[in-house]
């Protein structure tokens, strides 16, 4: 046997070829912390500074406020309504996209990211375009006494219309990484189609198709721009949170405006908090995608 | 899959061998139900089954990396195709849990139930699928590449217990392999595919004694090709007779087929062919030699007793002891050419 000395005892110098000099180190992570900080961390704290800067009283006023409540209420309502739309349609688009062939596959996979790449300002025009008192079908809806723009309908197909790719994008690439043979072998030991997805797709992608939920719900509640234009600012009505904020602030009433701005980062910080415990938890069944996010 | 006709008996053990895409796999899945065929039908015990959903077809599949549902312990697995039944014809709880108790015993894996698939080894798993797909008293058992994904020494030892399942079983098994010692050893009957077709179906002897196409004698072993030319009835190898009846046979291109051990060292004047030795290299039985044949490009190997080895670079006489022959370039257009001289 022969030995071969390559450390030579001097192992405390000994350095892998990909880690950079201390120096380069601590500078780079010292940028990304600072401008975390001061960029993401800092307004955030503002925001909880400014809703609080008149004491708990006065950030709990504005919760007896009904405008407030209302919008508080709209907004949970609007979730509501787009996050298992967009479960189903997520479901149907990945399962649709993974497990078949078909033409257009790719123009699907396309349309199914437009919503993030179209500002949400044009999807809430889109929407006042078509339905709108002097839309397409604008005219045709108002015979029938149907309302969507400037009213709930049209603030939820908005919400849907920006959430969108959030569940698929989620669960296309989980689902292509695992195939259709477990199907096909439930399939082989008599189980009907929608028994094998029962017991065998949705185990193997619940945690992905939860975390797609949780960000879907995320941007629901929060989406501001295309709701902005279908809503039509009605207070106590249309008006979801950050549209109160907005009006609030717009108003001059810091406090009002901030503390419903806690509430929803509120909501934000809770869902990332569950988020990042799904990724500790269960990093292997979320898709290579999911841990870069 | 190209005119494809192919007749299983009962309780019969049936390799479906071939390349990588010969079609072989195409062929278990169109027989399971995962696959339609465009045209042509698939009869179960006579009875048309082209139309019925997988589901009913009642086979028991292996899949090539088993497809065990990962989130069930292996109990679960084995008992999956109990428990989707329908109200009506589902064992109840009790009699689940004694079936699959005693397939995992039966399997060789009692004690395991209660683990999960990622803490099974790779020979462990197949037990598993193979133990899930005879809970539903399958009609037909479907394996495809069984043994494909274990290391060499578990393949040897599944081969045998896959031989002593079936026949404990007495079910009409069919498996895809791309080995053909494995389809050899194992199978009753071989069913050798080739870009979609079948190329023969025969038992192992037949296929070894008896090839039926040039696909044939070179994927099921060795085999040494010389291209000759047949001319009123005398095959022609450069300026070499070949004696080797060609009843049957036009004249025009041929190509002679031979295994390593048909072509030996002859007496002096007495061979049909002449070469000199290249290489010399000793195996369990006796000496295999190298040799390059005058007036062709390639060499070729024959295997020869020990006392009959030639001297390194020497020349010798050989002769053949048995050979197919077949047209050039018609795949399909085949002589029995009987054996040889």
């Amino acid at each position: 046997m022969s030995e071969i000395a390559i450390a030579g005892g001097r192992r405390a110098k000994y350095r892998p070829v990909t880690e950079d000099s201390p120096l380069a180190r601590y500078a780079l992570i010292a940028t990304a912390v600072l401008f975390l900080a001061l960029f993401l961390l800092a307004p955030l704290a503002i925001v909880f500074f400014e809703a609080f800067s008149k004491g708990l009283d006065a950030f709990l006023s504005v919760f007896h406020d009904p405008d407030a409540l209302a919008a508080i209420r709209l907004t949970l309502l609007v979730a509501a309504l787009a996050v298992p739309a967009n479960l189903v349609f997520g479901l149907a688009a990945s399962w649709s996209i993974a497990k078949f062939s078909f033409p257009g596959k790719s123009v699907l996979i396309t349309l199914i990211d437009l919503p993030f790449s179209v500002s949400p300002v044009v999807a809430g025009l889109v929407y006042v375009l078509v339905f709108g008192g002097q839309g397409l079908f604008g005219a045709w809806l108002a015979e029938h006494g149907v309302r969507i723009i400037f009213a709930v309908p049209g603030i939820v197909l908005a919400t849907i219309f920006v959430t969108f790719p959030f569940v698929a994008r989620e669960l296309i690439p989980l689902m292509q990484e695992q195939g259709k043979v477990e199907e096909e072998a439930a399939l082989t030991l008599g189980a009907s189609g929608f028994r094998t997805f029962l017991t065998v797709t949705l185990p193997n992608i619940k945690w992905g198709l939860l975390y797609g939920v949780l960000l879907c719900n995320a941007r629901a509640m929060g989406e501001f721009g295309a709701v902005s234009v279908v809503s039509g600012h009605i207070r106590g009505l249309t008006n979801t949170i950050p549209l109160q904020v907005e009006i609030l602030y717009n108003e001059y009433n810091n406090v009002a405006a901030f503390a419903l701005a806690v509430l929803l980062a509120g909501l934000a910080l809770v869902t990332l908090g569950l988020k990042t415990f799904l990724e500790w938890r269960h990093a292997d069944e979320l898709s290579g995608r999911a841990r870069r996010h | 899959m190209r005119d494809v006709s192919l007749d299983i008996q009962p309780g019969e053990l049936v390799a479906l061998l071939g390349p990588s895409g010969s079609g072989k796999t195409t062929l278990l899945r169109v027989i399971a139900g995962l696959n339609s065929p465009d045209r042509g039908r698939v009869l179960f015990d006579g009875e048309n089954a082209t139309n019925l959903p997988v589901q009913d077809r009642h086979v028991g599949m292996v899949f090539q990396n088993y497809a065990l549902f990962k989130h069930m312990t292996v109990a679960d697995n084995v008992g999956y195709g109990l428990r989707v039944r329908s109200r009506r014809t589902r064992p109840s709880r009790p009699a689940i849990k004694a079936r699959v108790a005693e397939l995992l015993q039966f399997v060789q894996l009692d004690g395991l139930g209660d683990r999960f698939p990622a803490q099974l080894s790779g020979g462990q798993r197949q037990r598993v699928a193979l133990a899930r797909a005879l809970a539903i008293e399958p009609r037909v058992l479907l394996l495809d590449e069984p043994f494909g994904a274990l290391d060499a020494r578990v393949r040897k030892d599944l081969r045998r217990w896959l031989r002593d399942i079936h026949k404990q079983t007495g079910l009409t098994t069919v498996f895809v392999t791309h080995d053909q010692d494995e389809a050899m050893e194992l199978a009753d009957r071989v069913v050798v595919l080739n870009e979609g077709r079948i190329e023969q179906i025969g038992t192992p002897e037949e296929l070894y004694d008896r090839p039926a196409s040039p696909f044939v004698i070179s994927f099921v072993g060795e085999a040494v090709a010389l291209p000759v030319t047949i001319a009123d009835g005398h095959v022609k190898f450069g300026g070499h007779e070949l004696h080797i009846d060609t009843h049957g046979l036009r004249s025009g291109p041929a190509r002679v087929f031979f295994r390593p051990a048909d072509i030996a060292v002859a007496a002096e004047g007495d061979g049909d062919l002449e070469g000199r030795v290249e290489s010399l290299r000793r195996t369990p039985a006796g000496v295999r030699a190298t040799i390059a044949i005058d007036g062709y490009d390639q060499t070729l190997e024959i295997d020869s007793p020990l006392e009959h080895s030639a001297s390194l670079g020497g020349r010798v006489p050989l002769s053949l002891a048995k050979a197919r022959i077949f047209p050039a370039d018609e795949r399909d257009a085949y002589v029995d050419a009987g054996d040889g001289i």
